[in-house]
């Protein structure tokens, strides 16, 4: 099988293209402001570079952080009805009540409470009152908004109310998009709320996106499926993704330690992932990326989505140097993008990390006699501050003492040369591309997260209903059955509840089937 | 109003969040909620005025209330708002007494800011001290109930739909306990709490003192620290008076259900100087006893927090992971849980452990205790 991975960053697009034994190809290439132009470039670079026909491409996995830029920069969001079924339960807080005020008015604070939602047993909080949620729709329609967030109490074990609060909206409004929590997250009232409104108040910007990779690909002649990467490192489909974009949130980091891993055949290690203004340092588990266990916010706004535990230092390529009395300064700002115009080896003006390596003479970028007045005790300073914040962020995500590499991918990785402290640092092959590379191994899931009552059937038979449930999940989603491995059990009794209630999370993950 | 003691402000909400999760031995749930709920009430012009144990005159009445319910469901089903207000002003009706302030029954967890909210709704003061100066699993596990006797006057539960429920008496704690929990599942396993009225008297001889500015210090240390940039671990165990007893991996983490607890142990593998020690925590809602490579040094009624090593965040049971990295700090109770009558209730022997005899921790330094 042939595949063609692609990392859509904000400065660049990276593309790979592979096949069972490995990386054909790598090359990166630029972002650009209408995206689509950058796909095709990248995607026609790669065909080149690996000597493929388009019509040998089974399938093309794109990992893009175009949708969380979107919410960290507040751009591109739409106007956004966020719907919740609960009256009279939940009112102490509104929907949006932990968002930064920036966000919320970027997509106008509009928010209503209405009858519904279930208590954990199943019971009705109260009943659905469609003449109110008819009400409601007459007021999203007439402040002309086109995409709503509804999320109703419990859910997660009964999505029935938020389906019949759907059909109402859908009446009253043809042609609006609709967002439901319970196909979003999980129990967290709010965490899933805000998911599923982050999602809403994206799906105007993902029809477009979602469309201009279509667009991309289809140009360059390439006929294989098209898939994105979520933030588990498993792939959705452009349908899927189309109506998700929140699922993409944080793959970027995903990709880029799944894609050290593949590499370096390393499963155990900690991954350094340097760009030009940030390093991402996380750590890996059986070839997985350790996840964070404390809510994961996202542009200030919390969630509760399963995403790697990555670390982030203001160390990159494109960081500026600066020497002071104080010492030497390096980071965070960056020159970033920039970098190829504005540090000094590139005939620029600005004194960068990517010079200090350079003058040091163990990396041969840009133009080396214009870093030579740099003293050798400067650059040994600069080096070594490098080396000092490099070694914390990585002691940071040991889990032990154990003597673990460090793999260290990423366009800015010239800035380590040797080890990290005590510990080894392996630079795979194309550890440039280590990005689009996890997108292109991406793996296909299916889950399932609900409340057993363990008085009607024993603990195990919970589980295997629950594991047989998230297989069949993974299989819908595209997986090979014979691949299929439970990589995730959480099974959480519920305190105070009668007749042992219990939650039970389970995850199922394969290889994509190729038919 | 008496001159004494200060008014609770915004600023002092995320530290009394992470004191009182740290307080919460693991249980209690976690305050986050309860934060945006109080910044909420404050924010619409409510007011939280926090009075010391000695501002009012001993005849004044003191309502101790809070939520009760399944942590989980409460993450879930968010409360309406009003109810343990509506709980606090049944139980005036029901007694015929009219409350001067209100106190935490739990500082620990979630149920640190509900009196908070239910007085500020009411305009009363609340109390600077708790029945726990902890959490626990059970209502009759407070300083409240062990010394009030067995005199148990009405207490009464309001649901988010506008149910009243008063339990006009009880024979024990422990029956009213029951009864509570019952009629509790009943609203959807989530209501506001309150207790007869307590005369000032008694809650400054029962009340566990000064918690809600003891958790607020404990949070401004965690913020401190971090924002410093120190370690925030060291930081927290020398401005409590607590001891880092184990630093390790969670290895293994077991939960089962029984009597309508969250029963189970954590394992953990140690690292640093603890590096080939295996450390084991007995969990039921909160951490109950903590064992190092089989022995048992820190048991309940004294306090084992577990807090993220790095960020010296408290972790409460229900999240904590395998593989996580924590730190075990252990921190003496008060000594008014550590009475023969309190150990009877709150003792190592009061939560099935027959072999257990409480040897109390001592504080690492005399400025703490």
């Amino acid at each position: 099988m042939i595949r063609i991975g692609i990392d859509v960053g904000g400065t660049n697009t990276d593309a790979v293209a592979m096949d069972t034994s490995g990386v054909i190809a790598g090359i990166k290439a630029s972002t650009t402001q209408d995206v689509m132009t950058g796909v095709v470039n990248a995607l026609r670079s790669i065909l080149d570079a690996s000597g493929l026909k388009p019509d040998a491409i089974d399938a093309v996995m794109i990992g893009t952080t175009h949708f969380t830029n979107a919410v960290v920069q507040r751009r591109d969001l739409a106007a956004t009805a966020a719907v919740r079924l609960c009256l009279p339960a939940t009112a102490s807080l509104p929907p949006m009540v932990d968002w930064p005020d920036d966000l919320k008015a970027a997509i106008g604070n509009n928010a209503w409470l209405a009858h519904g939602g279930n208590e954990f047993d199943g019971r009705p909080i109260s009943l659905l009152d469609e003449e109110e949620l008819r009400g409601i729709a007459g007021e999203i329609a007439s402040r002309g908004i086109r995409t709503i967030a509804i999320t109703s109490v419990f859910s997660p074990v009964s999505a029935e109310l938020e389906q019949r609060a759907a059909a109402i909206f859908e009446e009253a409004i043809p042609g609006v998009h609709i967002t439901l929590s319970s196909e979003i997250g999980r129990i967290g009232l709010l965490e899933r709320e805000n998911a599923a409104i982050m999602n809403a108040c994206l799906r105007e910007l993902s029809t477009h996106v979602i469309d201009a990779f279509r667009k991309a690909i289809a140009e360059t002649g390439i006929k294989g499926r098209f898939y994105l990467t979520q933030n588990d490192g498993t792939l959705m489909d452009a349908a899927f993704a189309e109506k998700f974009p929140v699922l993409t949130f944080a793959s970027g980091p995903t990709n880029s330690m799944r894609g050290a891993a593949f590499l370096s055949g390393v499963k155990e290690a900690i991954v350094v992932d340097i760009g030009g203004t940030t390093s991402d340092v996380g750590s890996l588990h059986k070839g997985f990326p350790r996840q964070a266990t404390t809510a994961v916010e996202i542009g200030g706004v919390r969630t509760n989505f399963r995403m790697p535990d990555v670390f982030s230092i203001g160390l990159g390529g494109g960081s500026h140097v600066v020497e002071s009395e104080a010492g030497v300064q390096v980071g965070p700002t960056s020159v970033g993008y920039r970098l190829v115009k504005d540090a000094l080896i590139f005939g620029g003006s600005t004194l960068t990390t990517s010079d200090v390596v350079v003058a040091s003479g163990s990396a041969d970028l840009g133009d080396r006699s214009r870093v030579t007045h740099l003293s050798p005790a400067f650059v040994g300073k600069v080096r070594e501050k490098m080396q000092e914040m490099l070694e914390g962020c990585v002691e940071r995500s040991r889990l032990s003492d154990a003597p673990l590499p460090v793999i260290v991918v990423g366009g800015g990785s010239i800035l380590v040369d040797g080890p990290i402290g005590d510990l080894e640092v392996i630079k795979p092959n194309h550890y440039a591309v280590a990005n689009a590379v996890g997108a292109a191994i991406a793996q296909v899931s299916g889950e399932i997260d609900r409340v057993y009552v363990l008085s009607q059937m024993t603990r195990d038979h919970a589980l295997d209903d629950a594991k047989a449930q998230a297989v069949d999940a993974a299989i819908a989603a595209g997986a090979d059955r014979e691949t299929i491995e439970i990589v995730d059990v959480e099974d959480v009794p519920l305190a105070y509840l009668p007749g042992n209630a219990t939650r039970i999370r389970i995850k199922a993950v394969g290889e994509l089937h190729v038919g | 109003m008496s001159a004494k003691g200060y008014t609770l402000t915004e600023r002092d909400l995320v530290p009394l969040s992470i004191g009182a999760a740290f307080l919460g031995t693991g249980g209690g749930g976690n305050p986050y909620l309860g934060m945006l709920r109080t910044r909420e009430v404050l924010r619409k012009g409510g007011n939280a005025r926090i009075l010391p144990l000695d501002a009012l005159p001993d005849e004044a009445w003191i309502g101790a209330v809070g939520g009760i319910g399944a942590p989980v469901v409460g993450f879930e089903k968010l409360a309406e708002g009003g109810e343990c207000y509506r709980a606090m002003r049944a139980i005036e009706d029901a007694t015929g007494k009219k409350m001067s302030a209100l106190i935490p029954v739990e500082i620990g967890g979630a149920n640190a800011m509900a009196p908070i909210i239910a007085a500020a709704m009411a305009g009363l003061p609340v109390i600077d001290g708790d029945g726990m100066g902890r959490a626990f699993p059970e209502g009759q596990m407070t300083t409240f109930s062990i010394y009030g006797g067995r005199k148990e006057g009405p207490s009464a539960l309001a649901d988010d739909k506008g149910n009243v429920v008063v339990v006009q008496h009880t024979v024990d704690a422990v029956w009213r306990e029951r009864l509570m929990r019952n009629i509790t599942v009943s609203m959807g396993a989530g209501a506001g709490a309150a207790g007869s009225p307590m005369s000032m008297e008694f809650v400054r001889r029962a009340a566990i003192p000064s918690t809600i500015t003891q958790a607020i210090d404990i949070g401004q240390t965690v913020l401190d620290a971090r924002a410093k940039r120190q370690n925030v671990v060291e930081r927290v165990v020398e401005a409590t008076g607590g001891t880092l007893f184990f630093a390790g991996k969670i290895t293994d983490i077991q939960r089962e259900l029984t009597g309508g607890f969250s029963r189970g142990h954590a394992v953990i593998a140690g690292v640093d100087q603890w590096m080939g020690s295996e450390g084991r925590i007995a969990i039921q809602n909160e951490n109950l006893v903590l064992w190092i490579d089989g022995t048992a040094v820190v048991t309940v009624p004294d306090l084992i927090i577990n807090v993220e090593l790095d960020t010296g965040e408290p972790l409460t049971t229900e999240v904590l992971p395998y593989g996580q990295r924590i730190a075990v700090i252990g921190l003496p109770a008060h000594e008014l849980l550590k009475t023969p009558e309190a150990l009877k209730v709150v003792g190592p022997k009061a939560f099935g452990y027959p072999e257990l005899s409480f040897s109390p921790l001592a504080f690492t330094h005399e400025a703490a205790a």
